[in-house]
């Protein structure tokens, strides 16, 4: 061991010349495991057509959209959270409610950038309130689930456009009426499965509120929506 | 604790590690001195028991102590973590309905803030109440619009949306400037008059946003096309969480000049008044209702119209 420690201490500048003393058995295998190389690391994504790459996410999307629309206590949403489906919604929802012609001066209902605004800032905000109140979920799964909950409205909202074709009397007010509480229900409780989990059992209910507050706005909004008068000055 | 007379025993100590030991007592004294924001509180506690016996009652011993040892340990979090405010939000839905209740019902021995907020003012209450209620009166506005031009094809119904951003504005703006403004005067006072009882700011924040909270089933109300219901209901809103207010913040001015007291209540009211007028006359046109009857009579025929004629 001394003999090592003198022959290496000189050579520590030189390691070229490190030579182990032949009264130390140095035995042993060295082998590196070389397995099949793996088709991922090989295969990038880059590689692949484009048609794959959208189809892949598009089909993550539609999954959620099907949880979305049989709410039943899946983790599948919180786990692969993803903000396309989100954005796409909201993005529909907007442009469909710009119904008013451009040149109306007294257009009241809503611009893009305000029901852009109130969808993700509300979002924001219940995911806030609901992390401050002591929800253990994490931020982006809270967007994520409070997002894809808006796909009942946006299905409300082609349903009332294509019912609005038809005329503005009081019984499209109705059909529609009843068209937007059901959607407005039915994102509320699918919203409620996903998300009561992770809250404390003792604040349950003042998680629920913003979220019923904040499909009511939305709702309100897919409702209200008047087209332009076909007619007129 | 070794005090600076010890110190000349050892040898090795000189002047300047002697003084620096002595600056160190010094700090170390000043360390075991209680937390001082506990002292106004004790104070308080001390006092009360010098004022009616009601008070004292309402309070329960039991609770006041543990909530005045709890004080000093609860805010604790630097300012810039998340835990910080948290405890802002450190309610339970049974004491966020129990505080809503209260702020409807003003009970003319109770003090609103020492009996349901209790040295744990939260947030969640004021905020929500005020998006609910910046929410209810856009929606009623709109709604009240669309019955009393209901029938008339000339019309067109739109969804005035920018009355959101104007109502927003208008009622968060009072929620948070007035106690910001009733805190930073009361503060004031408080160094000319030695007074009994100092709210902090979220207390105060926190009595106005659940006092705010009577006026949306006001605001519901209000979509019933008649005059005179919407003055009843409005009036009905205002003594209800007016009294309320006057109630809470009556023990605060009270040992001040008469004068001043008197101004500093009467603002609070005038304040509260005016935020509701405001809302009633900005969003809910007078005019509407007094052309609904025509509209009606035109519509059903001439069974309406003496009635029509009459008013």
């Amino acid at each position: 061991m001394a003999e090592a420690d003198e022959s290496n201490k000189p050579l520590f500048a030189g390691l070229a010349d490190v030579s182990i003393s032949e009264d130390i058995p140095v035995e042993g295998q060295i082998t590196v495991p070389v397995g099949p190389p793996a088709q991922d690391d090989e295969y990038s994504t880059l590689d692949e057509p484009v048609k794959d790459t959208i189809l892949r996410d598009l089909k993550a999307v539609g999954k959620k959209f099907v949880h979305v629309m049989y709410p039943k206590k899946s983790s599948a949403l919180l786990r692969d959270w993803d903000l396309w489906g989100p954005l796409l919604l909201c993005v529909t929802l907007a442009l469909m409610l710009q119904g008013g012609a451009a040149d109306k001066k007294d257009d009241g209902g809503p611009q893009f950038a305000e029901v852009f605004v109130i969808i993700w800032f509300g979002s924001v905000v219940i995911t806030l309130n609901s992390k401050l109140l002591g929800g253990t979920i994490s931020f982006f799964q809270s967007l994520c689930v409070l997002g894809y909950c808006i796909l009942p409205l946006t299905v409300a909202m082609i349903i009332c456009r294509l019912v609005l074709l038809g005329g503005t009397g009081t019984v499209s007010f109705i059909v529609r009426l009843i068209m937007v509480v059901a959607s407005f229900s039915w994102s509320t409780f699918a919203s409620t499965a996903f998300l009561a989990d992770s809250q404390p059992p003792n604040r349950k209910a003042l998680v629920v509120y913003p979220i019923f507050l904040f499909y009511f706005v939305i709702g309100w909004m897919v409702l209200t929506f008047s087209p332009s008068p076909t007619a007129g000055p | 604790m070794a005090s600076a007379d010890d110190l000349h025993d050892f040898p090795e100590f000189d002047a300047e590690n002697l003084n620096l030991l002595a600056a160190s007592s010094r700090e170390a004294t000043a360390i075991s001195i209680e937390n001082p924001n506990n002292k106004p509180k004790k104070q308080r506690r001390v006092t009360g028991a010098t004022q009616k016996e009601d008070d004292d009652d309402l309070l329960g011993n039991g609770d006041s102590d543990k909530t005045e040892l709890l004080v000093g340990q609860k805010k604790s979090a630097p300012f810039w973590t998340f835990e910080y405010y948290q405890t802002f939000f450190d309610v339970d839905t049974n004491q966020v309905l129990d505080r809503i209740k209260g702020s409807i019902v003003p009970w003319p021995g109770k003090n609103f803030v020492r009996l349901y907020i209790r040295s744990n003012p939260d947030l969640y209450g004021p905020f929500w109440i005020c998006a609910t209620l910046v929410f209810a009166i856009a929606i009623s506005g709109n709604i009240s619009k669309f019955l009393a031009h209901f029938g008339k094809p000339s019309k067109h119904y739109v969804p005035e949306f920018h009355k959101v951003t104007i109502a927003a504005t208008a009622i968060y703006s009072y929620a948070w400037l007035v106690p910001l403004a009733l805190w930073g005067f009361l503060l004031w006072r408080n160094t000319k008059v030695m007074n009994i009882v100092s709210y902090s700011f979220l207390e105060i924040v926190c009595v106005y946003g659940y006092s705010l909270f009577v006026y949306i089933p006001a605001a519901v109300l209000w979509i019933i096309p008649n005059e005179p219901v919407r003055w009843i209901s409005i009036v009905v809103a205002m003594c209800l969480s007016g009294s309320v207010l006057v109630l809470t913040f009556w023990p605060a001015v009270r040992d001040d000049h008469h004068r001043i007291a008197i101004a500093t209540m009467s603002t609070i009211v005038a304040f509260h008044v005016l935020l509701a007028v405001g809302c009633k006359e900005y969003f809910f046109d007078a005019q509407d209702t007094t052309q609904t009857p025509e509209t009606v009579a035109s519509l059903t025929g001439n069974k309406t119209l003496p009635t029509a004629k009459a008013s």
